[in-house]
């Protein structure tokens, strides 16, 4: 299949491999910042692959696992108002609140739909005038300009019934916060390679200056990801800490100018916080001034609202790098994805869902061995 | 650079809800939550052995003849789908449960519940698709039953099919007979059929229109059983997939499946309808394909008689069965390492990027 099969060639895997091998001489962890990358990274078993002196830790760049708790409840509250159509991305649906998460609200009543799309939620809001429709604006860089066309659409058309909860995030402040943290021991970094194709790279050189630091921008494929290994354990090894680009297919330098352009008309920077993290500076996007009528939290006047998150799990330690999820005494046994205690077993994309999913079994004893040539 | 003011004392998540007390979408998904469902509220409830099987069709004896009894309903949104609609995919369903024991099906039960409002003329078209659905799978429909629901308490038709069917002397199938070294087949390409319905559903297309693989199973089994009736274990991997039938599988058996990811077929429409929304083709619905695991000594030939048959001309080997890690489902991935394959829990759902 043209733009995956070719990423996913397992000769060309091996041979990467191979020259991953040749190139380290020592122990190196390099940090992949994206949940995707994480998935991909234990669905395709790349980190059982890889020499033992590559550690891949996983990174906080999954927008399920890292929306807070607050904004859940804000979420589970606007939704659970008559007259109100509350549209979603799928896989916000089973994140918990602080007692329910959407498909409780909609097993109660609650009119909660999936979109693929935010436009698809304009749609319905014009549709149904007489209903308020919110759609839940969360992710990355990625998701926002599309988030963002979906309100300058509804205000260019006057559709007033539509509004969003917003919990944008972004990268770069939060490569940053991990590297100031004093446990870090991150070496190098795998950037997120759509988030770069919206962005573009220009934001990564001045972190990888400042903390001197590789960083690779990297795609999602097996392929990409053993390429952006190979890269940035070629810098590590020559003492290198540069902006690469690895992913040039999906990513230019200047990233996507429509994109760029719709995103600063209709959000702006602020602070942020991170579920299981904390507050991170000016990590966030709200809406502008200009958009401020289409903020749910306003139109439905929950911005008072304020949740406490109890300590009984590490899935903040699990968000930043500091320890792998089965070093979590609740992992596997008080902790699933049936009963999960943190965002990151919720979301497919949480580190400890897919360590659940694809590695319970530690050493599966296998047949064969498979060949890769 | 900005200033960080990372809240290092309340890293910390909270404690989710544990359980539900009410209907969630994703009990009826076929995966953990429809498991315990049917484990902790129907069985206890119901205290029938016959049931504890968990088959597609109950295998009972009534009067000295082995017949396999079964029943499903259709709930499918849209009613027409590429590839098919809810009147043979009701047929179809049925046929294949009474299939997956091996049994010949022979009489279906239909019954209708319809939605104020719903036209008529849908009613017609769903009910010719079914009966000429029923001919072609060698089947008579012998009685039904339809009900009226007040408008907006449905989909506009909901159909109930059951089904008896003969099953042949000497022929015992069940998940339950897995054994270790027995090979596993699939009879086919996955994942048409959840790609289909989401297509239409969502309005989404992939480059090309994927087709539901709907379709009657038993002439295909007849043919696979002409072979050697020592067939271990026949599944159709409808709700939950591939994966979700294997890991029954599994279970009931006690024993543990290798699967080979590479080998496992899947068209390049739904593979790539797949990557774009994030969802497994292990874990899409199929309505025409058949999981088998089959003694390794009669492989070969049950192959041959798969890949002869109309519905079987894509039938591939995908693992093997293994005393290994029972229970549990491990794929090979493509590039060697291996995987946990597991029950999903209810619905996959679309991720956010």
């Amino acid at each position: 299949m043209k733009y995956i099969d070719e990423f996913q060639d397992p000769a060309l895997a091996r041979r990467l491999l191979d020259d991953i091998a040749r190139t380290v001489t020592r122990p190196w962890a390099m940090m992949e910042v994206c949940g995707g990358q994480t998935h991909s990274i234990i669905r395709h078993g790349i980190d059982q692959l890889l020499p033992e002196n590559i550690e891949l830790i996983h990174g906080p760049g999954c927008p399920v696992c890292v929306t807070p708790l607050e904004v859940i409840d804000k979420a589970l509250e606007i939704a659970s108002r008559p007259g109100v159509v509350f549209c979603s991305f799928g896989d916000m649906l089973r994140v918990p609140g602080s007692d329910r998460d959407l498909f409780w609200i909609k097993s109660d009543g609650g009119d909660v739909r999936v979109v693929y799309s935010p436009l698809d939620a304009l749609r319905i809001a014009q549709q149904t005038p007489g209903r308020q429709v919110v759609f839940f604006g969360v992710g990355f860089e990625t998701t926002a300009p599309a988030i963002a066309m979906a309100v300058h659409q509804a205000k260019r058309l006057e559709v007033r019934n539509f509004s969003l909860l917003v919990s944008h995030v972004r990268v770069p402040p939060a490569i940053e916060a991990v590297m100031r943290s004093p446990d870090c021991r991150v070496q190098a970094f795998l950037a997120a390679g759509h988030v770069c194709s919206v962005m573009g790279t220009t934001e990564y050189p001045d972190l990888a200056d400042t903390y001197k630091v590789p960083i690779v921008v990297t795609g999602f494929e097996p392929l990409d990801i053993l390429e952006g290994i190979r890269r940035a354990a070629r810098q590590l090894e020559r003492g290198e800490h540069r902006v690469e680009n690895a992913y040039p297919r999906a990513v230019r330098p200047q990233g996507n100018p429509v994109a760029l352009s719709v995103l600063r008309e209709v959000f702006t920077t602020t602070d942020r916080a991170w579920r299981g993290i904390g507050i991170i500076a000016g990590s966030g996007w709200r809406l502008s001034d200009a958009y401020r009528d289409y903020d749910a939290e306003h139109r439905f006047d929950v911005t008072c609202l304020v949740t406490e998150e109890p300590a009984v799990c590490r899935s903040g330690e699990v968000l930043q790098g500091l320890i792998k999820p089965h070093e979590c005494a609740a992992f596997g046994t008080t902790c699933t994805p049936r009963t999960p205690l943190g965002a990151t077993m919720v979301s497919s994309e949480g580190t400890c869902a897919a360590y659940y999913l694809y590695r319970r079994l530690a050493t599966p004893r296998m047949e064969e061995t498979a060949s890769v040539d | 650079m900005t200033d960080i003011t990372a809240d290092t004392e309340g890293w910390s998540c909270p404690t989710p809800p544990r359980d539900h007390p009410v209907v969630v979408m994703g009990h009826g998904g076929g995966g953990a939550l429809s498991a315990e469902l049917t484990r902790h509220l129907f069985l206890p409830a119901y205290g029938s052995e016959a049931l504890r099987g968990l088959t597609d069709s109950a295998a009972v004896t009534l009067g000295g003849a082995r017949l396999a009894f079964s029943t499903d309903s259709y709930v499918v949104r849209p009613l027409f789908f590429p590839g098919g609609n809810i009147g043979d995919l009701a047929v179809n369903g049925t046929v294949n449960d009474l299939a997956m024991s091996g049994a010949v099906p022979a009489y279906l039960s239909c019954a209708f519940i319809l939605e104020e409002g719903t036209k008529l003329s849908t009613v017609g078209r769903i009910a010719q698709a079914l009966g000429a659905a029923a001919r072609a799978a060698d089947v008579t429909v012998v009685t039904g039953d339809t009900k009226v629901v007040d408008a907006g308490h449905g989909d506009g038709v909901y159909v109930n099919t059951a089904g008896i069917g003969l099953i042949p002397e000497g022929v015992d199938i069940r998940p339950q007979r897995a054994r270790p070294g027995d090979v596993v087949i699939v009879s086919g390409p996955i994942g048409q059929h959840g790609i289909a319905i989401l297509s239409v559903r969502e309005g989404l297309t992939f480059g090309t229109e994927v087709v539901s693989d709907t379709a009657p199973l038993a002439g295909l089994v007849q043919a696979m059983l002409a072979v050697t009736p020592e067939i271990h274990v026949l599944r159709d991997p409808t709700r939950g997939g591939l994966a979700t039938a294997l890991n029954e599988i599994a279970t009931a058996s006690d024993t543990g499946v290798i699967l080979d990811e590479g080998a496992v077929p899947v068209p390049e429409a739904v593979a790539t309808a797949c990557a774009l929304l994030g969802l497994d083709p292990v874990y899409m619905a199929n309505e025409g394909r058949l999981v088998a695991f089959v003694p390794r000594k009669h492989a070969d030939a049950v192959l041959d008689a798969m890949r002869a048959h109309p519905l079987g001309r894509e039938t591939a080997v995908i693992g093997t069965c293994v005393a290994e890690h029972p229970g549990m489902v491990v794929a090979r991935t493509g590039l060697g390492g291996t995987r946990i394959v597991d029950l999903p829990l209810g619905e996959q759902l679309p991720r956010i990027c």
